[in-house]
């Protein structure tokens, strides 16, 4: 094409200022046609306020963004969207009860017969080689085949700028490459793709350019194939990344935490029945669960935490002692704490004080409640030493814990719940946005608990980390548990076949139970 | 029982039915943006106040309907400032605008309260009207056979037109259609007036074509009633049509009972009957559970864009 811009993106000077934060500072960069780029950084660096200003939610403070070489204001999405700017948000922009046609529709600013919608959405997914059936409700899609429908809402308006936030971050790897396939193949046709993402190996395979965030300003810009993941990830945190010291010929205890035959109903229209879920936990062991999203992680983390009881006791076993049938304080007193994976209004109280939320799980085995009165010099100290341990960003022990952000409270939490030795620990996403240095420090801490002889098992969404530190792993799919798997010995794609769901044998636990017997 | 007692059960069902269709029509779309009114009673009220005493001063109740509808849509958008500008709780404000509208009503309403109005219209020629048995079809006020089209507009609105799936969206994901583009708040007021306008002409009509007079808490409750005929018809127009009218027969049964004789049980009772219904019709649906899934999954929270 003769008549094609030299950029289709260009930032000039960006600064998008809030209430005691500068999220972006005079920021610059470009983007030519056709070229994936990403834009790399921390929780917190910009990146989303970046992009919802190139495509309209916001409006910049100071500087330019140009489109194809012209200087444009872009008041709104709907704007944005007649420039040819197209965008997939990482929380997906979805109706739960509507149907795929009309989800597509409502993305669209015209007007058009659903007869016609029906027919162009046909021509994009057979364009693109993508499956999605229009009438379909979407309470009912997997994760993958929601995010289909915002890239097929995207694609319907021909854009010449798509921006994915976060995409891959809810996918297996097999959707995951499905995914790069469409996006390489909308490249080729001239659309230019910014990236977003942390997760930097995806990066490597897939971006030719990318630009560095730290804390609102460009502090990089390289070529991903030419760097490691390492020399990235240190730009991104703008320190050197310390990596988990595990000591490798480990040994581990007795049988410490005992799960047999756990099965539930699934509550409510949305709830996954857990079927017949057995593993066993040594001391010193990290055990992790992975599973795309929705497949029954929450309902196991409240069978183990106590939030929803077995009738048998038998069902979740501490040290061979039965504790199937007690709620949360009861195991929590023997020895078992557990962290959801929502830390506001779950994990912790947004309206109470740090040390108030302290007191909420840490009471009994920190001594600090004496005959129904709270100790608060002994909840006061605990508290202290949560935020110093885990270097939380706060101002002190009686602010909010709704005031943190989402990765402070996260390591509070993680802090508040390690830090009480626990017999069994049990957490969900233990590092859910949070940067990869305190990523760190997190699986650090869990790995010298275990090392202190304590059973730990870790739910987790991200296989790195699974990988970095657990000892033996299975996936869940649809709410059971796949066979235990020895870290040092699986690969990535043979867990990406168990999270899609392909072992589908029922004699998997059966079989993961007796190669757990066998040690 | 003979052809006249058959008739009068009839109009009289007709005439219990169609204020709180109107109303529930009203807050269904309310609802399907989102927005929890509980105000109903107290715009209902606010309206049959306006629609009397207007009639009463003008002569002409085209003008009483039309200010009926303009006096609840105001205190509908009261009740919208607090809850989506301000971003103040539904159900508390909901609360206080019925608190209000009695209040408000008995106020206004003092110097009318006994006076009746004597107002004639009907949409048909007399002659069919007045037949003894065309009556059943033809002898209504124009209101309840608005109440009719109403119910057909409002359930094409949301199934076929592209502004009544943009209105059920919001109700849905309010973030979602916010990122997407669209304004959750302008489209909530919207449905808010519309909620208030036709609560409106349900008040109205008890006041003008009803009774007709005014006296204190004239729709006694109606409002309520209203409410739980928007749960009770899972949110879908049709089953609103056919609730209301079960409804209106059991409102009524009361008063065909009395003057048939019938004694078996204390009129008192009798006259509890919509409100014990009502009551039961909810606790019925609770129990069911895939009736929670049908409400919009915004029902009732507060929206405020980050910008």
């Amino acid at each position: 094409m003769t008549n094609e811009p030299v950029n289709r993106l260009e930032l000039r000077g960006v600064t998008k200022a809030f209430p005691g934060v500068i999220a972006n500072d005079t920021v610059s960069f470009a983007v030519k046609p056709g070229e994936i780029h990403a834009l790399l950084g921390e929780n917190g660096a910009g990146k989303s306020t970046l992009v919802k200003m190139i495509y309209g939610i916001m409006q910049p403070d100071s500087g330019e963004i140009l489109l194809n070489d012209q200087v444009q204001y872009i008041p709104n999405p709907k704007a944005a969207r007649g420039m040819g700017v197209g965008m997939v948000f990482q929380h997906f922009s979805l109706f739960e009860a509507m149907t795929v046609l009309e989800n597509i529709a409502l993305g669209l600013d015209d007007n058009i017969s659903h007869a016609e919608l029906e027919r162009r959405i046909a021509d994009v997914l057979h364009e693109y080689g993508l499956s999605l059936d229009p009438h379909r409700i979407v309470s009912t899609l997997s994760v993958g085949e929601r995010q289909r429908i915002e890239i097929v809402r995207a694609l319907l308006l021909n854009p010449r700028l798509l921006i994915m936030d976060e995409p891959t971050s809810v996918l297996t790897p097999q959707e995951v490459g499905q995914l790069f396939e469409t996006l390489r193949a909308l490249s080729k046709s001239g659309c230019s793709i910014l990236y977003i993402s942390h997760k930097l190996h995806e990066i490597q395979e897939l971006c030719e350019a990318a630009t560095i965030l730290r804390g609102g300003k460009v502090v990089g810009e390289c070529d991903p194939k030419k760097e490691s993941s390492r020399s990235m990830a240190e730009m991104m945190i703008g320190a050197s990344l310390k990596s988990v010291e595990k000591d490798g010929g480990r040994k581990f205890g007795d049988a410490k935490f005992v799960v047999t035959s756990l099965t539930l109903p699934g509550e409510g229209d949305f709830g996954v029945p857990l079927n017949d879920i057995s593993f066993t936990v040594r001391a010193g062991e990290i055990f992790g669960i992975a599973g795309v999203a929705g497949n029954g992680q929450n309902e196991l983390l409240l069978a183990l935490s106590g939030e929803v009881t077995s009738d048998t006791g038998d069902a979740v076993m501490l040290d061979g002692e039965p504790i199937g049938a007690h709620g949360t304080t009861p195991r929590r007193f023997v020895g078992l704490c557990a962290v959801p994976e929502e830390r506001n209004g779950h994990g912790a109280v947004p309206d109470f004080t740090l040390c108030d939320n302290a007191i909420l799980t840490a009471r009994n085995r920190k001594n600090m409640v004496n005959y129904g009165v709270i100790n608060s010099s002994i909840a006061m100290g605990y508290t202290e030493d949560v935020i110093e341990k885990f270097s939380v960003k706060t101002t002190g022990p009686t602010s909010t814990a709704g005031s943190l952000s989402g990765g402070n409270l996260q390591k509070y939490i993680m802090g508040r719940e390690i830090m009480q030795t626990p017999e069994v620990l049990v957490v969900s996403q233990p590092t859910w946005g949070v940067d990869a240095g305190a990523a760190a420090a997190i699986h650090q801490a869990l790995v010298d608990l275990a090392e202190g002889g304590s059973a730990i098992v870790v739910i987790s969404q991200d296989l790195d980390e699974l990988l970095a530190i657990c000892d033996h792993m299975a996936v869940i799919n649809e709410g059971r548990l796949s066979k235990t798997h020895n870290v040092g010995e699986v690969s990535i794609d043979e867990i990406g076949l168990l999270m899609g769901g392909v072992h589908g044998d029922p004699f998997a636990t059966a079989e993961m139970t007796e190669a757990v017997h066998a040690h | 029982m003979n052809d006249a007692i058959i008739i009068s059960i009839v109009m009289t069902v007709v005439g219990a039915a169609t204020p709180i269709l109107l109303a529930a029509l009203g807050e269904l779309i309310v609802e399907k943006s989102g927005v929890l009114n509980l105000g109903v009673e107290g715009m209902m009220l606010i309206g049959a106040v306006t629609g009397f005493a207007v009639t009463s001063v003008t002569g002409v109740p085209m003008i009483g309907v039309f200010c009926a509808m303009i006096a609840a849509t105001c205190a509908a958008l009261l009740f919208g400032y607090l809850t989506l500008t301000l971003s103040s709780n539904q159900v508390a404000t909901g609360l206080a605008l019925t608190i209000f509208g009695i209040g408000l009503s008995s106020l206004a309403g003092e110097g009318y309260v006994g006076k009746t109005i004597d107002i004639y219209a009907s949409v048909f020629p007399a002659g069919l009207a007045e037949h003894s048995f065309f009556r059943v079809i033809f002898g209504y006020s124009p209101i309840v056979y608005f109440s009719f089209f109403m119910t057909f507009m409002v359930a094409w609105f949301l199934k076929r037109t592209r502004a009544g799936l943009i209105l059920r969206a919001v109700g849905e994901s309010a973030g979602s259609a916010h990122s997407i583009g669209y304004s959750v708040v302008g489209v909530r007021y919207a449905a808010v007036a519309f909620g208030g306008a036709m609560a409106g002409v349900g008040g109205c009509y008890y006041s003008m074509v009803l009774t007709p007079m005014w006296a204190e808490e004239l729709t006694a409750g109606r409002g309520w009633i209203a409410l739980a005929l928007v749960v009770f018809a899972a949110w879908r127009p049709g089953r609103l049509l056919l609730g209301a009218y079960l409804f209106g027969a059991v409102m009524t049964f009361e008063l065909h009972a009395k003057a048939a004789g019938f004694s078996l049980v204390a009129p008192e009772f009798l006259a509890a009957m919509p409100y014990i219904a009502t009551i039961v019709v909810l606790a019925l649906i609770s129990l069911r559970k895939s009736a929670g899934a049908k409400a919009p999954a915004c029902l009732a929270q507060p929206f405020k864009a980050s910008t």
